[in-house]
Order: structure tokens, then C-alpha cells, then sequence
């Protein structure tokens, strides 16, 4: 049985359909590249997909249960990394992954130094957030995936504004997960070169 | 479950404290507002002693409406938000965090700071200590029925404006009675009432509003 399964979704914007009878599943080691031109409707299936936001018809099941039967424990097993970062300006990397980790209950790191310098924000740690690069300010949000073990990544559009050096670090963490049984989905307007099999899915923009 | 609700609350207190600038900006709003009415409307002792709780209150209005939207705006604005909301807490335990935060941050260093303010303005003794109390069964009030406020302006670019147009009413009723308490303790009445009055309302906003704001937090999301 697959573990994460999407039937029939169904999703109304301002009165536009952006998508209808989206159906895909998952199993361990899946990895889902959505694609699509701006506005089909990617980041909002990905929104669906996590919880945030209902679908107009049609459902996502975790295990063969509909999500919103137990949200808490299908928010254990994933990460989202959205549009926005979630990554407060005021507050350092640091700061902010240590808040994060509290609010998601996992222990911190104790060598999170060490995990942010292999990131690439050495000497940066303890700035705030307002202080450093766009793609510096998202790689704190990427940082994430190292720190919570989860089975299902959400990850929209994971590699913008990335340098290539961290494009090629996210790549390895993300195919060190598939082999760990997780599941990832993600958009990207790049295309993914992977190694192993890419499931693609590609959304069509309507008008 | 409690680990992350003080890991929550930390953070929030920290990042008053990174934005201490911010903070200050309703605290010096209602110290300059107190501190002009003598000014405005002269010196007389009995006039600032008729007029002196009605000041303070409406001061705490409208100071404590001016860092409202500092409740939600931030955490939607960066995607927080989001994270909370997947974080597996119940998403009205998060909205009372929220407030408890922004209670302290926001209107309690109002409240620290009105025994100097109910000198300025010639409060005898006995009316302080009724302004105080309601003081301190009234602001949470405003925090939490606030909090419900910006949750539904959240959408929208610039919904402070309807944000005061929302609230103002419905704070309304709590003006009338703390300020009527603070009245009746001038006359030596007792004004246990009105208090019981606050207290009531204040706890009805407990009980049903942390719901309300979540609901509309799931709602600014779709």
C-alpha cells in the first residue's frame, strides 16, 4: 500500500480552476517533481498536500487515513519548506533553528555550528537573519532537513537562489532520505537531474 | 506539549526584546498622550481627578491598538505562521501563547508605568487601586479579542484601519465599566460589580476566542 495517496484533488482560485482530478501516490523512496508555468497551481497543491489548505474536492491520505483524521501525527513525519521560509529577520540562524526545533519538539544539535558551517554560513551564525542574502536567509530555512527526521519532505521551490555548491549539498541530503525510505515532493522550474527515478507530474495552466 | 508552548513563548519574548523599538513605540504614545492632557485642558486638580481614569483607559486603547498587528503580522509575513501551524500543537493553545506574549511585551509595561500617570492626573488613592484592578481584568481582554482582529485583517494589505473599525465597538462595553469603577471608588462606592462585570467578559473572551483567531488563521492560509 502506498503510503502518501492523492485522489481526485481539486482546487478553485478567485473563481479559476487551477487543477482537477490530480491523482498521484507515493511509496518509501519516491520522489515527486511537480511542474508547471507560474500560476498552474503548484505552490497551492503543495499548500493542499501538507494541510494548510482544504482542496475543493477530492482527498489526501497518509497511510490510508485521510490527513485531517490525525494532523498531529501526519505533521511528525513532515518538514514543509514553503514560499516563505519561515525564517524571522530579527532573529539569528541560530535563534531561529533552535525555536524551530522547540516548536517541533526535536532535541537540537549540539554541534549546530558545525551543521551551519557545512551550510555555508560560517562566522554568520549569531547575525540576524536581516543581515545576510537571500539565498544565505533560506538555507537557514533549509537547515531543517537536517535536523528533524521525518518521512515526507514538502519542499516549493527548494533551490532558488541557491549557489551551486548548496544545490549539490541539498541534492545528496535529499537522496540520502529516498534511501532512508523517506518520500520527498517538491517544485522547481530547473531541471532536476537525478540519478535514480523521478516521478514528474505536470500541471497545466487554465484560463 | 508544554515544552513547545515556553519554547514558543520564548521566542516571542526574545524578539521583543531584538525589537525594543517597536515595543517602546505604545509606551511613549501613552506617556505622551497622558502628559499633554494637563496641558490641554489646565491644570485644575478636581478637573484631571474627574477626567483622570477616562484619560488612562482610553490611552490604553488606543496605544495597546497601535502594536495590535504586531500579533500575527511578522509570523504570516515570513511564514511562521505556517510552520506553527504544522507543528502538531493545537492551533488555539498557540493563539493563547500569542497573546500571553504580546500582554506582556505590549500592555504590561503600560500598566507598570500608570501609577506615575495616575499621580500626574490627581487619582486619589483608593481610584488608582480600582484602576489598577480593572487595569488588570480589562487589558487581557484586549489582547484577546484583538488577537482575533488581526487574524481576520491578516489577508488584506492594509487592514489596520479596519482593524480599529472592528475593534473599537466591541471594547466599548469594557471602557464603560472600568471607567464607571474607577468613578464609583472616587465616590467610596463599592465596585465590585463592575469588576465582576470585566472579570465575566474577560473570561467569555478565554473560553471563545483563542477559537475564533484559529479559525481565522486557518482561514487567512487558504
Amino acid at each position: 500500500m502506498s503510503q502518501l495517496c492523492v485522489n481526485n484533488l481539486a482546487c478553485i482560485k478567485r473563481d479559476r480552476l487551477l487543477f482537477d482530478a490530480v491523482c498521484f501516490s507515493l511509496q518509501a523512496g519516491d520522489i515527486l517533481h511537480l511542474q508547471g508555468p507560474n500560476g498552474a497551481g503548484k505552490t497551492s497543491l503543495l499548500r493542499i498536500l501538507v494541510g494548510l489548505s482544504e482542496p475543493q474536492s477530492g482527498s489526501v491520505q497518509w497511510h490510508g487515513a485521510p490527513i485531517s483524521q490525525d494532523r498531529a501525527a501526519y505533521h511528525r513525519q513532515l518538514i514543509y519548506f514553503g514560499h516563505k521560509p519561515g525564517v524571522n529577520l530579527a532573529l539569528s540562524a541560530r535563534e531561529n533553528l533552535r525555536y524551530w526545533c522547540d516548536l517541533q519538539g526535536v532535541a537540537q544539535p549540539l554541534d549546530i555550528y558545525s551543521l551551519l558551517d557545512s551550510l555555508g554560513l560560517v562566522g554568520l551564525e549569531d547575525l540576524p537573519a536581516s543581515q545576510l542574502s537571500a539565498g544565505q536567509q533560506r538555507r537557514i530555512g533549509l537547515a531543517r532537513l537536517w535536523l528533524k527526521s521525518a518521512r515526507l519532505w514538502v519542499l516549493d521551490e527548494p533551490f532558488t537562489a541557491l549557489d551551486r555548491h548548496a544545490v549539490t549539498l541539498l541534492k545528496q541530503r535529499m537522496q540520502m532520505h529516498l534511501g532512508e525510505g523517506g518520500m520527498i515532493v517538491l517544485t522547481s522550474h530547473q531541471s532536476l537531474e537525478w540519478a535514480g527515478q523521478l516521478k514528474t507530474l505536470h500541471l497545466e495552466y487554465r484560463i | 506539549m508544554t515544552a513547545k508552548l515556553t519554547g514558543l513563548l520564548r521566542r516571542d519574548l526574545a524578539l521583543a526584546y531584538r525589537q525594543k523599538a517597536e515595543l517602546m513605540q505604545p509606551l511613549i504614545f501613552f506617556l505622551i498622550v497622558i502628559s499633554l492632557f494637563p496641558l490641554g485642558v489646565g491644570p485644575g486638580p478636581q478637573t484631571l481627578q474627574k477626567i483622570g481614569p477616562g484619560v488612562i483607559w482610553v490611552a490604553v486603547l488606543l496605544s495597546s491598538l497601535l502594536g495590535m498587528e504586531r500579533l500575527f503580522r511578522d509570523d504570516f509575513n515570513d511564514g511562521w505562521l505556517e510552520q506553527m501551524m504544522l507543528s502538531g500543537l493545537p492551533l488555539s493553545l498557540v493563539v493563547l501563547i500569542k497573546v500571553a506574549a504580546h500582554w506582556l511585551t505590549c500592555i504590561l509595561p503600560l500598566l507598570l508605568v500608570s501609577p506615575l500617570l495616575a499621580l500626574f492626573l490627581n487619582l486619589t488613592p483608593p481610584m488608582y487601586q480600582a484602576l489598577l484592578l480593572s487595569l488588570l481584568l480589562g487589558t487581557p481582554l484586549l489582547s484577546l479579542v484583538g488577537a482575533t482582529g488581526v487574524a481576520l485583517t491578516l489577508g488584506l494589505q492594509r487592514g489596520g484601519v479596519l482593524l480599529s473599525l472592528l475593534l473599537l465597538p466591541l471594547l466599548v462595553p469594557l471602557l464603560i465599566f472600568a471607567t464607571s469603577a474607577v468613578d464609583a471608588a472616587a465616590l467610596q462606592l463599592s465596585y465590585n460589580g463592575q469588576l465582576a462585570i470585566i472579570g465575566a467578559l474577560f473570561l467569555l473572551a478565554l473560553a471563545l476566542t483563542p477559537l475564533a483567531t484559529a479559525h481565522a488563521l486557518r482561514v487567512s492560509q487558504n
